[in-house]
């Protein structure tokens, strides 16, 4: 192995150097590092906080939706026991009120959160993109809006 | 198939697939759901007579069909969770895949009474 480096493609790796300490070298910027000039988007840390969220809220989700198809689907006759007055009986409690207000929002922002992602992947086109994002922030936000409304406004006594 | 990867067309490749395709259902489902739940708002009525739809047969299937997504996404999200903060997971994600698919068998087995029992009486006789 002691082949003539120079005849080769790679250059010598340990020859000689052309700088010293009196003629350093000149500093280059980690590729992603953030400067003045970085695009707003890639400043701060909004995708990490973001994958955290999924994660955190995943966990938390499988003991709320799964609660909540055991005890709408499976226990005390599944499906068929559903209607006004069962509803009226569960937000009787603020116990059952502030599971599922948790379990609205922690779903509605962990799949509208998901869905921002298949639209990164999936659309390229800039104003595709914008259009998508635009009807699932809408959609999200009223839904989100809507389902906190009824919980909180609920009256057993509507007629 | 590409040289080089352990991953495309593989048990990572397809779990995932699966795993967006299921969040996206549920996403979209969840949507319908708050609509109709608004409707305890409107009048009993509107509400029992909507709810009656979801105990026709055809709905139970449905709703099988929802409890299959919701389990697998929610089994396979605590192994890509495992896979991310667990330091043995990338190594064991495979195993960790036939785990959830074992689990959610049973738990699928286990629903098909209590989810769908209703819509075979209603269909079959009692
Ligand atoms: C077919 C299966 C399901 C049935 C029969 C069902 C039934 C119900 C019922 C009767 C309510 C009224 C309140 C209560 O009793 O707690 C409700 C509320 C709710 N459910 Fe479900 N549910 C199902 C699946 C799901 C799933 C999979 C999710 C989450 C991804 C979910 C999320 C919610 C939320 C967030 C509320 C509160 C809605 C609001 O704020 O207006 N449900 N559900
Ligand atoms: C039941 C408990 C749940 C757990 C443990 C869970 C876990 C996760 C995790 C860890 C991710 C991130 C995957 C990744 O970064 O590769 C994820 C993605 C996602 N989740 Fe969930 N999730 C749950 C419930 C839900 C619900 C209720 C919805 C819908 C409202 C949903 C919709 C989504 C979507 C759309 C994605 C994006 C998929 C992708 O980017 O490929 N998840 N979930």
């Amino acid at each position: 192995m002691s082949a003539d480096l120079s005849k080769t493609a790679v250059g010598p790796v340990e020859g000689v150097s052309l700088y010293d300490v009196d003629n350093p070298a000149p500093l280059i910027d980690p590729p992603r590092k953030r400067t003045k000039r970085s695009p707003k988007s890639a400043r701060g840390n909004f995708e990490l906080a973001a994958w955290l969220f999924m994660r955190l809220s995943g966990v938390v989700l499988v003991v709320l939706v799964i609660g909540h198809l055991l005890i709408q689907l499976v226990l005390d006759g599944g499906v068929s026991k559903i209607g006004f007055a069962f509803v009226a009986g569960r937000w009787a409690s603020p116990f059952w009120q502030v599971w599922d207000l948790l379990m609205l929002w922690l779903a509605m922002l962990h799949g509208a959160n998901g869905l921002r992602t298949v639209i990164n992947d999936y659309a390229e086109r800039p104003s595709t993109r914008l259009w998508l994002k635009g009807l699932l922030y809408t959609a999200t936000v009223f839904t989100i809006l809507l389902g906190t409304l009824v919980i909180f406004t609920f009256d057993p006594n509507i007629r | 198939m590409p040289a080089g990867t352990l991953y495309r067309g593989r048990e990572g490749m397809w779990s995932w697939v699966a795993h967006r395709v299921t969040g996206v259902l549920i996403f979209f489902f969840l949507f319908v759901h708050v609509l109709d739940t608004a409707l305890v708002r409107v009048s009993p009525e509107a509400y029992d007579e909507v709810v009656a739809t979801y105990k026709t047969p055809i709905v139970a299937l449905l709703e099988y069909g929802l409890v299959a997504a919701i389990l697998f996404h929610a089994l396979n999200g605590l192994r890509v969770i495992a896979v991310d903060f667990w330091a043995k997971g990338p190594r064991y994600q495979k195993q960790m895949l036939w785990a959830v698919m074992s689990i959610w068998i049973v738990l699928m087995a286990g629903a098909v009474y209590p989810v769908l029992g209703h819509a075979a009486r209603e269909l079959f006789g009692s």
